[in-house]
C-alpha cells in the first residue's frame, strides 16, 4: 500500500459525548489503516488529565481554575443534560448496557491502535498544569506548529 | 457462502465490528475469506469502505432478519 494517509483531530471540548466522538473517529481510522494523531487543548486537556491525586499548579487564580476545571476521563459532564451529574450518570449506564466502549477503554483502544496523543503546551502553560498531571498514554507536548505540521499532510483534520 | 474464519460482533456497535474486524484479519492468511456477524446496521457501508481504505477485498453482504453476514477476502499482510 502507498503512505498511509494521515488523520488529526483536534480535542477542544472538554465534554463525555464530543470526547467520545473523537475517540469513535480516531479508533476507526486507525483500524482502517490511517496514521491518526490527536492534538487535545483547552478544555479538551481535561479528557487526558489524570483521573486520582491532585494537580499541583501555582498562584490562586490558577489553583481555583483548576479546583473548579479538575477534568479526568471519569469526570467529564456531558455537553447537554448533564444535570447536575444525573443525566451523565444515566448516559453511561445505557452505554454500558448497550455494550458500548466507555472513554477510558476509548482511550487505552486508541493507543493499542496506535493513535499519537499530543498535549497542547499554551493551554497546560496557562493553566500552570505540569506534564505529571496527565495520563502516561500521551507521547507527546507540542504547539501549533506541530498539528499544523502534520495536518497540512492530512487528509482528515477535524475540530472537535 | 464459505469462510475461513468467523467473527461474531453480535450486539456490538459502530466502530466495535471494524475495530475487531482489524484485529482479527490479522490471523488470517492472504487469500482467506472472514465471515462478520454483526446486527448493526452501519455496517453494510461501513465494510465496504473499511476494505476499500485497507485494501481487503469486500465480498458481499447476505442479511435476514436483521443478522448481517458480511464477507471479507484477506489480500495483502498489514
Amino acid at each position: 500500500m502507498a503512505e498511509k494517509e494521515k488523520v488529526t483531530i483536534v480535542v477542544f471540548s472538554g465534554e463525555l459525548d464530543k470526547a467520545l466522538a473523537s475517540f469513535n473517529i480516531a479508533t476507526t481510522a486507525a483500524g482502517m489503516g490511517m496514521d491518526v494523531t490527536m492534538f487535545f487543548t483547552f478544555w479538551g486537556l481535561n479528557v487526558i488529565k489524570k483521573n486520582r491525586g491532585p494537580l499541583k499548579s501555582k498562584g490562586l487564580m490558577r489553583k481555583m481554575l483548576n479546583w473548579m476545571n479538575r477534568g479526568g476521563s471519569q469526570r467529564l459532564p456531558l455537553s447537554k443534560f448533564h444535570m447536575f451529574g444525573l443525566g451523565t450518570w444515566m448516559m453511561k449506564k445505557l452505554m454500558g448496557e448497550e455494550r458500548m466502549l466507555s472513554l477510558e477503554d476509548s482511550i487505552a483502544m486508541a493507543k493499542r491502535l496506535g493513535v499519537k496523543f499530543i498535549a497542547c503546551t499554551n493551554s497546560i502553560g496557562v493553566m500552570g498544569l505540569g506534564e505529571d498531571a496527565f495520563i502516561p498514554e500521551v507521547d507527546g507536548f507540542a504547539g501549533a506548529a506541530t498539528f499544523l505540521g502534520e495536518a497540512r499532510k492530512g487528509t482528515v483534520n477535524l475540530f472537535v | 457462502m464459505e469462510a475461513d474464519a468467523v467473527l461474531d460482533c453480535m450486539g456490538l456497535y459502530c466502530p466495535m465490528p471494524i475495530i475487531e474486524t482489524t484485529d482479527k484479519i490479522k490471523e488470517l492468511e492472504v487469500g482467506q475469506v472472514l465471515e462478520v456477524i454483526a446486527d448493526d446496521k452501519g455496517i453494510v457501508t461501513d465494510m465496504p469502505a473499511w476494505c476499500e481504505s485497507t485494501g481487503h477485498e469486500f465480498l458481499g453482504i447476505e442479511e435476514k432478519d436483521g443478522e448481517y453476514r458480511v464477507y471479507v477476502r484477506k489480500k495483502i499482510e498489514q
